[in-house]
């Protein structure tokens, strides 16, 4: 235990004070920690004093595994793994942050190359040895190459990491003045966006945090979606089109035959309290904000869709990263399994190597680099 | 005083004497004997696939190979007509004595003077190469490149027979190759061979499947021309289980497996032996008969090479469907020579230790008289730039195979021979035969390495290019038909010159990069690669290796 003074001399806090020397540290730096008492105002006066000290500055974002990586105390795959961990907010993200280190991503990519480089030779075969009769022709290369992509596909399809670290987007939509904005003050359980009958009265969206069953949620509410002619609503409604394709699970409330086409939309029938809409339709849940009727039911649902969009406790998921280098190969595949040509689909093949190259770190150095230490947020 | 020496009058040698004296360089040509100059000493056939596209290249710099090839045509033919314009590849059967004559025409033309004597010496001094030493007394040099081939302490198998030697009834160069040794540049021994030559009038021919010649009259170089020479034909016939047992039963007897021969030998061009043994129950394999020339009967039968006894050579031939009353002239054999670890080349093929020292060829652990011929170019070009202070000429993997080979070369070096493929170039769809002149035209211009005659064809074609016309010529349809993968190879080649801009230079202390494993450092610090693009494609270098060391250089430069 130390105390902590300013400049001046005036006691800023009594702090543990650990201290580490270097090469032996996290970064490979001789390091100093202050765990000093959590108020706000502390930690301010704290890091003003620090930050009176000459050559004293924050940390960059990802800066200290930067320099435990420069200073090779960790290798990429570390970095990696590392940057998965200290995201990791729940025990399931976690695991699976674990289990990406450990290298079970990298089994199964392993296994795809291998299978890939294995078509890839055979095309290859067929265009360098002309004269030999052993390699001519090979009918089923096609339909191999259409295997893999299938293959590749189905991991494709499987829940991605980003909703895990980020939170599942639900959006609210359908058109203006259907209780939108009441069923997200219901589910939330306070007043967090603003109720008229007024047509049109969000005109941005608003995005609450909240958690169903220890799951992260970014529930979404948006402008109704209607032809307007007043520009501000004009872009809140466009905006909500965007939100709702982009959402991971749609809440919608507006007429069932009307809805957008979405993998993961609950069709809500709002307003159940008032006369005249007491008959939901089938296939939707009868809901009212009002009274509350029907709330019980459709957290139920919504947790239910959440959970298909998030990783299977201990299974693998993919990054977006990740995801994006698998598609670009399965796309190769399918047209190498379609090509006709040899020459072509030798390329394609060729494309679809490079795509696990990117995927694995062996291209594109920078790339790779900027895509890892960019997901930081401060510090270590 | 000469500019460059050359040692060696094999398709490197002549290729780098030919370039250099085009630069403007005084050139002399050190060979045991003037009958060499232009020597095919294995197959009678110049091109093929990957193979002719290196020739096209070399022509677009004004080589000799395309043009002698097209002097002494005597069969031609377009592989993989089928299967689109980038992979397909011209190859010739070239007569042996007008093929050496139209390569000795050349070198007489071109100024290179020529010194019948045995290399025995290099003298260098404060890493610098100054001359060399040979039977006829020393010769004062400003750049020297070695281009000998297989005759580097060569060493011939016929059997049980081991005879000192790189061909046929020829020397080896055995005191060079001590001193190679000496300074550090040996590194191994590898092997090659060469199937008996037959009687041709022995041969059943009406047996056989003929290959006939293409009717189109293609040629090889773009200033070639058809010399007009009758077209003969080739066959084709297999070996039968007959034949494989034979050489089976003589395993024992033969020095690949006896253990006479340690160097390694060519997948991609086994002996008959090594076929019987990894792919021993196959129904059979396939024999080409080749004509070696017009006044000659001698046949090149194309697959079997050999180093079994010439009394298992002579079961086994007849053993083979149109062969049954062959004569074989001159039994097949395995050379085994020294090679040279080619990492310790830069990209102009210039030792990495010594100024002014070029290898060219099969000496560098390739195999084939293109390889051997493109590489002569390079170090022709980069001998006479280091003599008379031009600029270099480097070849990159986006616009050439050179490119591709002189890449794989110096920084992946090589465990077995290393021939030409296509597959070896990512960038294929944009390297054809069909635009070399397009893709190395500005280069060559820009060498000063051409003739009239070439430099007014290459305007022509850029001309030609820029006319609305182009489109309907073969190769503009061909760049049409390619046009959606070569821009996405843009954008890959765009990320490629990125890292590449990253240099790390011969003399990066790799041990002092933090988090590189020693692995690491020995493959970096053997390969010495120029740019961080270059360390990317070093086998076995790592991601994390690769990260590290771009972390390490970014920091250098700062």
């Amino acid at each position: 235990m130390r105390a902590l003074r300013d400049r001046n001399g005036s006691l800023l806090d009594e702090a543990l004070v650990l201290r580490f020397d270097g090469p032996a540290t996290s970064t490979g730096e001789d390091l100093v920690e202050l765990h000093c008492h959590g108020g706000r105002a502390v930690v301010a006066a704290i890091l003003d004093a620090l930050g009176a000290i000459e050559g004293v500055r924050s940390a960059q974002p990802g800066e200290f595994t930067r320099r435990a990586f420069e200073n090779g105390r960790i290798d990429l795959t570390e970095a990696e793994g590392l940057a998965d961990l200290i995201e990791a907010e729940t025990e399931s993200q976690r695991r699976a942050a674990l289990m990406m280190a450990e290298g079970g991503l990298r089994k199964e990519i392993g296994a795809w190359q291998e299978r890939l480089l294995g078509l890839a030779a055979r095309a290859e075969a067929a265009i360098d040895y002309v004269d030999e009769d052993s390699v001519d022709g090979d009918p089923s290369l096609s339909s191999d190459c259409g295997a893999l992509a299938e293959g590749l596909s189905r991991w494709l399809d499987r829940p991605r990491v980003e909703p895990l670290r980020d939170g599942v987007r639900v959006v609210i939509s359908g058109p203006p003045n259907v209780g939108k904005s009441s069923l997200l003050n219901a589910i939330v359980g306070f007043d967090r966006a603003i109720v008229t009958n007024i047509p049109g009265t969000t005109r941005d969206h608003i995005e609450v945090p909240v958690a169903f069953a220890g799951v992260p949620v970014r529930l979404t509410d948006t402008a109704g979606l209607r032809e307007s002619g007043e520009s501000v609503e004009r872009i809140g409604v466009d905006r909500a089109r965007r939100l709702t394709e982009l959402a991971d699970v749609l809440l919608w409330l507006g007429e069932p035959g009307d809805v957008p086409d979405h993998p993961r939309a609950i069709l809500v029938h709002p307003r159940s309290d008032l006369a005249g809409r007491r008959q939901p339709p089938t296939g939707t849940i009868a809901v009212s904000s009002l009274t509350g009727a029907g709330l019980a039911e459709l957290t139920q649902v919504l947790v239910r869709k959440v959970r298909s969009v998030l990783p299977a406790e201990g299974e693998m998921a993919l990054n977006a990263r990740q995801a994006g280098c698998l598609d670009e190969a399965r796309q190769a595949l399918e047209q190498a399994g379609r090509s006709g040509d040899p020459v072509i689909a030798a390329e394609l093949l060729r494309q679809a190597r490079a795509s696990f190259d990117r995927l694995t770190g062996r291209a594109g150095v920078e790339d790779l680099l900027d895509a890892l230490f960019g997901r930081f947020c401060l510090g270590k | 005083m000469y500019d460059v020496l050359v040692i060696g009058g094999g398709h490197a040698g002549c290729e780098a004497a030919g370039a250099a004296a085009r630069r403007g360089a005084r050139v002399g040509l050190v060979t045991f004997r003037t009958e060499d100059i232009g020597q095919m000493s294995c197959n009678p056939s110049i091109g093929g696939v990957g193979k002719g596209h290196l020739v096209r290249e070399l022509d677009v710099f004004d080589g000799l190979m395309g043009r002698a090839a097209d002097r002494a045509a005597i069969h031609r033919r377009m592989l993989n007509r089928s299967k689109g314009p980038a992979v397909q590849g011209p190859r010739l059967q070239a007569d042996r004595r007008l093929y050496r004559q139209a390569v000795a025409e050349q070198i007489g033309e071109s100024g290179v003077e020529l010194l019948v004597c045995e290399a025995l010496r290099l003298i260098v001094r404060a890493g610098r190469i100054e001359g060399l030493e040979t039977s006829i007394g020393t010769l004062a040099c400003s750049a020297l490149v070695i281009g000998t081939g297989t005759f580097l302490d060569a060493r011939m198998f016929v059997g049980e027979k081991m005879i000192e030697g790189g061909r046929h009834g020829e020397q080896a160069a055995r005191v060079l190759g001590a001193q190679v040794r000496e300074i550090g540049l040996g590194q191994g021994r590898l092997k090659t061979g060469t199937p008996p030559r037959l009687d041709g009038r022995t041969i059943d021919w009406a047996r056989l499947e003929r290959q006939p010649s293409d009717e189109e009259q293609w040629t090889m170089s773009a200033l070639g021309e058809l010399a007009g020479r009758p077209q003969v034909h080739c066959a084709v016939t297999r070996t039968t289980e007959r034949t494989h047992e034979i050489i089976e039963a003589n395993f024992c007897r033969s020095p690949l497996f006896a253990g006479a021969i340690a160097g390694r030998g060519p997948r991609y061009c086994p002996s008959i032996e090594d076929k019987v043994k990894r792919f021993g129950g196959r129904d059979g394999h396939q024999v080409f008969l080749e004509p070696e020339g017009l006044d000659d009967a001698l046949i090149y039968p194309n697959g079997i090479s050999t180093s079994l006894p010439k009394d298992v050579q002579r079961q086994f031939i007849r053993t083979i469907p149109g062969l049954e009353r062959a004569e074989i002239v001159r039994a097949g054999y395995a050379v085994e020579y020294e090679f040279v670890d080619p990492r310790s080349l830069g990209s102009t093929l210039q030792v990495h230790e010594i100024a002014g020292l070029f290898l060219a060829g099969q000496i560098n652990g390739t195999t084939g008289y293109e390889e051997a011929a493109a590489q002569g170019l390079v170090a022709g070009l980069n001998a006479a730039a280091t003599a008379l202070d031009l600029e270099p000429v480097r070849f990159d993997r986006r616009s050439s195979y050179i490119g591709v080979m002189i890449d794989d070369l110096t920084l992946q070096g090589v465990s077995e021979p290393y021939r030409m493929m296509t597959a070896r170039a990512e960038y294929r769809l944009a390297l054809r035969a069909d635009n070399a002149t397009t893709r190395l035209g500005q280069a060559a211009l820009a060498a000063g390495c051409v003739g009239d005659r070439r430099r007014r064809h290459i305007e022509k074609h850029f001309a030609r290019r820029a006319s609305p016309a182009w489109v309907a010529t073969e190769e503009g349809r061909a760049d049409a038909l390619y046009a959606p993968y070569l821009q996405r190879q843009d954008r890959e080649w765009d990320a490629v010159r990125r890292d590449s801009r990253i240099r790390l230079g011969s003399a990066f202390d790799y041990g002092a990069v933090p988090g590189l494993s020693n692995e690491m450092i020995e493959r970096l610090s053997t390969a010495r690669p120029e740019t961080l693009d270059q360390a990317s494609r070093i086998a076995g270098v790592t991601p994390a290796a690769l990260s590290a060391l771009h972390v390490a250089a970014s920091r250098a430069e700062v």
